[in-house]
């Protein structure tokens, strides 16, 4: 029986399994070969799309690699300016309660000089959801040193290296805001294996059926990778990513149910 | 035990070769071609039929350029 | 029915006006001397009234760029700070004015540079009439020199706003802000619903319906050509707005042989000043600007060939004496006279300048 089966019995369109979601736009990404943006551009939204949110969503991209973001998402979208993402979502939910809303940042962005906008709409519980992408360094102005650059790891303003002492330590931001009593859900999450794919999309699913509930703020941290800021292959980096990033950023949830996991 | 079969189609011209796809795919049906796209990169490929159609490569391909097709047999 | 009366800081006049023009949500940042907007809004439960948000944000970067996100939104939202909070708020604005959004900016100016004083000044004409932050940009400012107008403005300010997609600013000072005066209340606007809005601004993100492609707000375009058509684009609809958006007042300048250009409080000062010169038996007038961008360059140039002087009012080292000097072409004298530090002019200093450096001059 097998045997007989040949492509065109298999490659038709009730045997579909997966495609991309169409809530992806035909634009050809922007990003570089292997980049995890590409893969959480996608998991959004496929969950958008699951929650047939699209009339429903507005999203704000950031200042950096995915500054674009809004040439690849079929949403409304706006573009912040650097940092202010979580500024414009805490008007635009308060203003529109009933609309999905989120951010999607990368380190830079988020974790340098967007700080205050994203400490304070997660202390005032902001029912917004944050998608923060976390490769330790600035892709898009080409390779700067973040403030989740890990502790001697080289970037071109830190060419020898993080030396902490001199540089300052990596911010765990994701782990500080979840102290925060606004925040509901924080999760770290990568997407480099579809095992990790997986665990990362259950994570923005549950994320926007929080929002919908109005628990607070909502916060998945990808760690992800960057090949040409680290000068990798997209292979290597990953496995790079596995080696270096993930003991000082572990996977996994850190506060669910509004209670910090032990 | 119910049988799958599996295929995929690549849109060859989208894929910028790479390969997070390759080590993700469970029976090793994937490779990389020995031709390059209108963009010089190399490509995934399917290079023979052990597909089961799980949708490793695709989910966890970046661009979104692998669309999976399973049937039961 | 009988008019609503009522006695009200520049401030609270400001909040309540926009109460009552419909606004959906105020964002804002304490600071002296104009917290008292906010102060209002708060005790006043505007989201019982009306519906609308109001939220006291952790910076004033963050309260331009909430403005910016309801903006997007077609919301009519807005803002209020004085000198050092509008400084920080600068890049929201560009943004604001290169995404071609509508909001409304209410500095109430204190004196600077830097943290300066909490006293009053007119000392940010250059920052709200030339752009302010960086790039080819204009805002539609407008400045009241009554707590009437206060009131008045935040209305108009928001029309106009609205009309030509643009950031509007009210520039009064901490003069207007803090004293009191009769106001005359207008009766509510409602707040636009969301059908509304989707009809009046059919590019905001509303979220994204079958019926249409997706809206993207965005200041961003890395095509140079499509870059430079969207400046020429702006600069084409601040031309429009110069030609047709100019509002001033004109006292006693019919048969006057000099005038006085000021606004918002120097224009108050000059009312008096115009008392003391005609005690005197001099021809002297008062030109007021009501907006400040698009400037009355037109009226003013007019205004050179019937007149031996002109002496510009200012809280300041002079700023509006520069867009007056481009006006009248080198025809006639040009002066300034001001106080800084938060001093307010006295009416017969004013006078005493006007006949040492335009008269005697």
């Amino acid at each position: 029986m097998a045997e007989t089966l040949t492509k065109q019995d298999i490659i038709k369109d009730e045997n579909i399994v997966y495609k991309k979601t169409k809530l992806m736009t035909d634009k050809v990404l922007s990003y570089c070969p292997g980049c995890g943006h590409g893969t959480t551009h996608r998991l959004v939204m496929e969950v958008i799309d699951e929650l047939d949110a699209q009339a429903n969503t507005i999203g704000i991209a950031p200042v950096g690699c995915s500054v674009l973001a809004y040439e690849f998402m079929d949403i409304d979208m706006q573009e912040a300016a650097h940092g202010r993402a979580p500024a414009l979502a805490t008007a635009i939910k308060r203003l529109m309660p009933d609309k999905f809303v989120f951010t999607y940042q990368g380190d830079g962005d988020l974790a340098a000089i967007g700080t205050g906008e994203t400490i304070h709409a997660a202390n005032r519980g902001e029912n917004i959801t944050i998608i923060f992408v976390n490769n330790g360094i600035y892709g898009m102005t080409g390779g700067q040193m973040a403030p989740t650059t890990l502790p001697g790891m080289k970037s071109s303003t830190c060419p020898y290296g993080r030396d902490v002492k001199m540089m300052g330590y990596p911010l765990k931001i994701t782990e500080l805001i979840a102290r925060l009593p606004g925040t509901y859900f924080v999760t770290r999450q990568a997407v480099h294996t579809p095992a990790n794919v997986r665990k990362t999309k259950k994570a923005i699913r549950k994320a926007f059926d929080l929002q919908k509930q109005n628990k607070g703020l909502t916060f998945v941290e990808v760690v992800s990778n960057c090949n040409s800021g680290w000068k990798m292959t997209p292979v290597k980096a990953n496995q790079w990513m596995v080696d270096n990033m993930f003991p000082f950023y572990p996977l996994g949830d850190i506060k669910v149910d509004g209670e910090l996991v032990k | 035990m119910a049988k799958v079969k599996g295929d995929i189609v690549v849109d060859i011209e989208r894929c910028k070769g790479c390969e997070v796809c390759i080590d993700a795919c469970p029976t090793h049906t994937i490779a990389m071609s020995e031709d390059v796209n209108g963009k010089g990169y190399h490509y995934m490929q399917n290079v023979h039929d052990a597909c089961t159609g799980c949708t490793n490569c695709a989910i966890v391909c970046p661009d979104g350029v692998i669309t999976v097709y399973r049937v039961k047999i | 029915m009988a008019k609503e009366l009522r006695l009200m800081k520049g401030n609270e006049a400001v909040a309540e006006a926009a109460i009552r023009a419909g606004c959906d949500g105020y964002f804002g940042y304490p600071i002296t001397p104009q917290s008292e907007v906010m102060e209002y809004l708060m005790a006043e439960k505007p989201h019982e009234r009306t519906g609308m948000v109001v939220l006291q944000a952790e910076s004033e970067l963050a309260s331009i760029n909430m403005v910016y996100g309801g903006a997007c939104c077609g919301k009519k939202v807005m803002t209020s700070s004085s000198s050092p909070g509008i400084s920080l708020m600068q890049e929201g604005i560009s943004y604001l004015a290169g995404a071609e959004l509508p909001c409304l900016v209410v500095n109430v100016v204190r004196g600077g540079p830097g943290l300066g004083t909490i006293q009053p000044s007119q000392s940010d004409y250059f920052q709200a009439t030339k752009g302010g932050g960086h790039g080819d940009y204009k805002l539609i400012t407008l400045a009241p020199s009554s707590v009437q107008e206060m009131y008045d403005f935040v209305k108009v300010a928001f029309n106009l706003a609205f009309k030509y997609q643009n950031p509007a600013m009210i520039l009064s000072d901490g003069a207007i802000g803090q004293m009191m005066e009769k106001v005359v209340l207008e009766d509510q606007i409602p707040r636009l619903t969301e059908t509304e809005i989707i009809k009046k601004c059919p590019w905001a993100t509303t979220g994204k319906t079958p019926d249409r492609e997706r809206n993207i707000i965005t200041s961003l375009d890395l095509d140079p050509a499509r870059q430079e058509r969207h400046n020429l684009k702006l600069q084409e609809k601040y031309k429009k707005i110069t030609e047709n958006e100019v509002r001033y007042e004109t006292i006693d300048c019919e048969d006057a042989e000099y005038i006085f250009v000021a606004y918002g409080t120097s224009a108050r000062i000059c009312l008096k000043a115009l008392q003391l010169a005609k005690e005197k038996g001099i021809k002297v007038g008062l030109f007021r600007p009501i907006t400040l961008f698009p400037f009355p360059v037109n009226q003013i140039k007019e205004m050179a060939g019937k007149i031996k002087g002109i002496l510009s009012i200012e809280m300041s080292a002079g700023q509006m004496i520069e867009d007056i000097k481009l006006a009248v072409e080198g025809k006639i004298k040009v002066e300034h006279y001001g106080k800084m530090g938060g001093i307010i002019p006295s009416p017969n200093e004013v006078l005493e300048a006007l006949e040492q450096k335009i008269i005697g001059g």
